[in-house]
C-alpha cells in the first residue's frame, strides 16, 4: 500500500474505531449490521462482479452460516468465534458443491437456479425432520457475548454491542484483506478473464472449471461467515427471515454500491442498512418501492455504482490537477 | 386410489395455472431470450385491479375481460418504458431491471393494498359439476380457461398475419425488418401477450391461494420450472410441463415428501433439467459458436 493509499485508510479506520463511542447502542448495533452487509457483499461481488457469475439466492448461503452458528452456539454451547470458521467451512463447501452443476449454467440460467434455491430455502429450513437442530418456524434464540474481561482490566470497558462491533470489524477487516489480495493476485484476475470472455481466458490456460466453482465456494464462505455473525448480532434466526427479498437485497447492494469494486460493499452495506429505516417513516411498502427505483436508476445512469461515481469524481479532480501542473511548467 | 385419483386431479387444476404463467415466460423467451422474473408479479399486480373491479360491483367476467386489456396494455408500456433501454445490455443489467420491476410492483400493491390477505371470487358454482367427487367446479373452470387461452394463442399465432410478423420478428430480427416487420412493437407485442396470460392465470389461481402481494412466489418457480422442463422455446412444451409440474407437486407432496416441502420439487427439478438437459423435452437444442 502506497502513502497516498494509506492515509485516507488510516482516516477510514479512525473514525470506525472512534464510532461506537460517539453514537448511542442501537446505532453502534446498525453500524455491526453495516459491517455484517459489507463482508456478505464483497462476497457476492466476487462471484457476481469479479467472476460474471449471476445469483440471486446469495441469501441462502447467508442464512446457512446464521444456522451454523446458532446451532452451534445453542446446542453445543461452541463460544461464538468458533461458530465462524465452521459456517465459513460448510458454507465453502455447499457453495463449491453448488457451483459444480452451475458451471453448465450461462448467465440467466444460473440466475434462475440460484433464484430457485433463495426462493424455496424458507422452506426447507422449516423441514420438521430437521426441527431438532433448526427449531423450526420458531427459530433459534442466542445470547449476545459480553466483551472479555480483559478489556475491562485495561480500564476500558466495552458493552456488549461496542465489543460485538468491534469484533465484526475485526472480522470485516481479515475478510477484506483476504478478498483484496485475492482479487488482486493471479486468481482475481483468471476469475476476471472468465467474466469478460470465458474462451479466450480458456485458452489462455485458465482452469475455468475449477476458478468457477471454487468462486461459488469462496464467495458463498464470505457471506457464510457474514451471516453467523448477523445471527450473533441479531440473536435470533428464522426461516422467514432469509425469504427471497435477502438475496435480493445483496443483489441490490453490489448493483448500488458498484459492481466488480471492493469498496463498493462498503457503500452497499451503508445503503441496505439505512435508507430502509429512513423509508421506513412513509411507509411499510416504502423501503421496497425505493430500492427498485434505485435499482432502476443506477442500471439506467450510474452502473458503475457509488464506487464508480466515486472513482470517476477523484479521476477528473486527478487529470484537473495533472492539467494545472503542467501549465504552470 | 381415490386419494390419488384426487391428488393427480388436483394437480392438473394448479397444473393448468402453472402451464399459463409457464406460457407467458416463454412468449417473452421466444422474442428477446429473457426470463422474466417479475411476471408473477405482474399477474400478482393485475388480479388486485381485476379485485378492486369485482369490489366496485363490477360482474365478475366483465372485470376479467378488462383486466386482461389492462394486463396487456400495462405490458406493452412496460417493455417500451422499462425494458427498452436495456435491450442490448449485458444479462447481468437485464437481471437486475427484472428483479427491480418485481420489488416495485410487489411493494406498490402492498402500499395500495396493505399487505392483508384477500379473498378473490370464482366465477364457477361452489357444487362440484356433473355431481364428481373428485374435482371442485372452480379446479374444472381453471382447467378450461387455460385449454381456451392456449387455443387462442395457437390460432393467433398460426392463421393471422400479425401472428406470423411476431413468429418472424422473435426467429430473426434482421430478415422480419428488411419485409417492413417492425421487430421492436413486435416485442412490445409479446409483453403485452405475456401480461394478459399472466393476468388470467392470477386470476385463476387467486381463489385457492388467495390474494396477497407475495402469492405469485411459489406459482412462479413452478412455472419456471415447467417452461424449463418442456423446453423453454416451445409454447406446448411448456404447457405440457404445467401440467407435469402441478401432478409432480401434488402427488410427490401428498404422499412422498410432505407438504411442507412442496417448494424443493421446483428447485430439484429446475436444477436437474438445467444440468442434465437444458433444453428440456421438446426445446431446441442451442449450439454456441466461438
Amino acid at each position: 500500500m502506497t502513502m497516498r493509499k494509506l492515509a485516507p485508510f488510516a482516516v477510514l479506520m479512525l473514525i470506525a474505531c472512534v464510532l461506537p463511542f460517539a453514537v448511542s447502542e442501537y446505532r453502534t448495533f446498525q453500524f455491526t449490521l453495516v459491517l455484517v452487509y459489507a463482508i456478505a457483499l464483497l462476497g457476492l461481488n466476487i462471484l457476481t462482479g469479479f467472476n460474471g457469475q449471476i445469483s440471486l439466492g446469495h441469501g441462502a448461503f447467508y442464512a446457512i452460516g446464521a444456522y451454523c452458528a446458532a446451532i452451534l452456539m445453542d446446542k453445543y454451547g461452541v463460544p461464538y468465534w468458533a461458530t465462524l470458521p465452521v459456517a465459513g467451512a460448510a458454507c465453502l463447501l455447499v457453495g463449491f458443491l453448488f457451483g459444480l452443476p452451475a458451471l453448465r449454467l450461462e448467465g440467466l440460467y444460473l440466475a434462475l437456479a440460484t433464484f430457485a434455491l433463495g426462493v424455496s430455502l424458507p422452506q426447507l429450513l422449516k423441514y420438521h425432520h430437521l426441527e431438532a437442530w433448526t427449531g423450526g418456524v420458531q427459530g433459534i434464540t442466542i445470547t449476545k457475548p459480553d466483551a472479555p474481561a480483559l478489556f475491562a482490566e485495561l480500564g476500558l470497558p466495552l458493552n456488549q454491542d461496542q465489543w460485538l462491533y468491534f469484533f465484526t470489524l475485526a472480522v470485516a477487516l481479515a475478510m477484506f484483506a483476504l478478498g483484496a489480495n485475492l482479487l488482486r493476485g493471479r486468481i482475481g484476475r483468471a476469475m476476471m478473464a472468465i467474466r469478460d470472455n470465458h474462451v479466450a481466458a480458456e485458452a489462455m490456460g485458465v482452469n475455468n472449471a475449477m476458478v468457477k466453482s471454487l468462486t461459488f465456494g469462496v464467495s458463498a464462505m464470505f457471506t457464510g461467515i457474514a451471516g453467523a455473525l448477523g445471527a450473533i448480532a441479531v440473536q435470533f434466526v428464522a426461516p422467514d427471515s432469509f425469504n427471497i427479498f435477502l438475496s435480493i437485497t445483496l443483489l441490490i447492494g453490489i448493483v448500488i454500491g458498484g459492481l466488480a469494486s471492493i469498496s463498493g460493499a462498503i457503500y452497499g452495506a451503508l445503503f441496505i442498512q439505512f435508507v430502509p429505516n429512513i423509508a421506513d417513516e412513509i411507509s411499510k411498502a416504502a423501503p421496497w418501492a425505493i430500492f427498485g427505483l434505485f435499482l432502476l436508476g443506477f442500471i439506467y445512469l450510474m452502473p458503475g455504482g457509488f464506487a464508480g461515481a466515486v472513482r470517476m469524481v477523484f479521476t477528473r479532480t486527478g487529470m484537473a490537477q495533472l492539467r494545472r501542473k503542467r501549465q504552470n511548467h | 386410489m381415490d386419494a390419488f385419483l384426487h391428488q393427480v386431479l388436483a394437480g392438473l387444476a394448479t397444473g393448468g395455472i402453472y402451464a399459463s404463467v409457464a406460457l407467458a415466460l416463454v412468449m417473452i423467451y421466444q422474442a428477446t431470450h429473457l426470463v422474466n422474473f417479475a411476471q408473477g408479479e405482474l399477474a400478482m399486480f393485475s388480479t388486485y385491479i381485476a379485485w378492486s373491479l369485482i369490489n366496485a360491483g363490477m360482474p365478475y367476467w366483465g372485470a376479467f375481460f378488462l383486466t386482461v386489456g389492462f394486463s396487456f396494455v400495462l405490458g406493452v408500456v412496460i417493455e417500451r418504458v422499462v425494458i427498452r433501454p436495456v435491450e442490448n445490455s449485458p444479462v447481468l443489467a437485464v437481471v437486475v431491471v427484472f428483479i427491480a420491476l418485481l420489488v416495485i410492483l410487489n411493494s406498490i400493491t402492498g402500499w395500495i393494498y396493505s399487505y392483508t390477505i384477500k379473498t378473490f371470487p370464482s366465477p364457477f358454482p361452489e357444487q362440484p359439476l356433473f355431481g364428481n367427487k373428485f374435482m371442485s367446479s372452480h379446479e374444472i373452470g381453471a382447467i378450461g380457461v387455460t385449454l381456451v387461452v392456449l387455443l387462442l394463442l395457437y390460432a393467433f399465432f398460426r392463421f393471422t398475419p400479425l401472428g406470423l410478423a411476431m413468429r418472424a420478428a422473435a426467429q430473426n430480427p434482421e430478415s422480419s425488418r428488411l419485409v417492413g416487420i417492425r421487430v421492436g412493437w413486435m416485442l412490445a407485442l409479446g409483453w403485452g401477450l405475456a401480461a394478459a396470460i399472466g393476468s388470467v392465470a392470477g386470476m385463476m389461481v387467486a381463489p385457492i391461494v388467495f390474494l396477497d402481494p407475495n402469492m405469485m412466489g411459489g406459482v412462479l418457480l413452478y412455472a419456471f420450472a415447467a417452461a424449463l422442463v418442456g423446453g423453454i422455446d416451445n409454447p406446448a412444451g411448456a404447457v405440457f410441463g404445467g401440467f407435469l409440474v402441478g401432478v409432480l407437486e401434488n402427488v410427490l407432496g401428498a404422499f412422498v415428501i410432505g407438504n411442507e416441502l412442496k417448494l424443493a420439487v421446483a428447485l430439484v427439478l429446475i436444477i436437474g433439467v438445467l444440468t442434465v438437459r437444458p433444453s428440456g423435452f421438446f426445446g431446441r437444442v442451442h449450439v454456441t459458436r466461438v
